[in-house]
């Protein structure tokens, strides 16, 4: 297995990537999909460094209560990829109402521009 | 490593090609690779259970329905492509790479402190308490236990916001629900 660093800078350049789609593009979908990107970039370093967790729990692992370290152990490790898994839940409904936002905004104005719907912006 | 080192560069090929590319859908295909490759790093991680969901989640479930909105707006050739204006794209350029480096020195300064922590080998503690191996936490049996018991109430409260996403959804796509109750159509 790669380094843990290895992960977090492989994130951190599709978090930037999608900043960049964010930003350049004014077309909704692909702003909508560069969003998604920046959602996986962030579970990507979440489960890298709950995977690597035992590095750090090895400094401090003789202040826990003997009983208690197989629940410490299990909940450290396994937390990482419940966020994950919650992360996923809020991507879906994110998903499936920005996508009818889309849909509504294309049939009022008949196009996905975002510069064409700004009566929001002033 | 090598297998990081492939997924990693393919990963990144495709998340520029994303953004870079004019048609939507090509963008929406190269996104489905980049998701690919990211459930191949969750394996390479040990994570299999958050792999096969990124799997069926992401490329198929989320994906599908970006895919399904794309061919159901049926854009003109015009649509296709546009950016921004140009102060505005090399600004965003300029932002975006500032973000990128900060975020890869702040990593790398970060997780130098981090290496330079001596691994203490655990394995005796946790072998006394009657644990084969700490890689059986990362099986999906040990996720669930977490999850409906420790986390049981955002878990539960996760499926109202599904509950709101589906019906906010409806209401939002739906045509003119007002006007057309008035004339009876809907």
């Amino acid at each position: 297995m790669a380094p843990v660093e290895y992960y977090i800078i492989l994130s951190a350049i599709l978090f930037g990537i999608g900043v960049w789609g964010v930003l350049k593009s004014r077309n909704a979908i692909v702003i909508f999909m560069s969003i998604e990107l920046m959602l996986n970039a962030v579970n990507l370093s979440i489960v890298a460094f709950a995977s690597n967790i035992k590095t750090v729990l090895s400094q401090f692992i003789t202040a826990i209560p003997p009983q208690r370290i197989p629940e410490v152990l299990q909940t450290s490790i396994a937390s990482g990829q419940v966020f994950v898994l919650l992360v996923m839940t809020v991507a879906a409904a994110e998903a499936a109402v920005g996508l009818a936002i889309i849909i509504s905004i294309f049939r009022a104005k008949d196009s996905v521009n975002v510069d064409n719907v700004n009566i929001m912006k002033w | 490593m090598v297998i990081f080192a492939i997924l990693a560069l393919i990963s990144m090929f495709a998340a520029l090609m994303v953004v870079t590319r004019k048609s939507a859908l090509a963008s929406a295909i190269y996104l489905i690779l980049v998701m690919c490759c990211i459930a191949g790093l969750f394996v390479t991680l040990g994570a299999l259970f958050i792999a096969a969901l990124q799997v069926i989640v992401y490329a198929g479930a989320i994906m599908v329905l970006v895919i399904f909105v794309i061919m159901l707006l049926n854009l003109r050739k015009d649509e296709f492509g546009f950016d921004t204006k140009t102060l505005q794209k090399y600004l965003g350029f300029a932002f975006a790479a500032l973000i990128l480096i900060q975020a890869v020195f702040i990593t790398g300064w970060a997780m130098k402190d981090y290496t330079d922590i001596p691994e203490k080998d655990i394995s005796e503690i946790v072998e006394s308490e009657g644990i084969e191996s700490i890689d059986e936490y990362l099986s999906a049996e040990s996720v669930a236990e977490t999850l409906f018991k420790k986390f049981a109430y955002p878990f539960e409260v996760t499926s109202v916001l599904l509950l709101t996403a589906i019906v906010g959804a409806l209401v939002v796509s739906k045509k003119r629900l007002l006007e057309e109750d008035e004339e009876g159509e809907i």
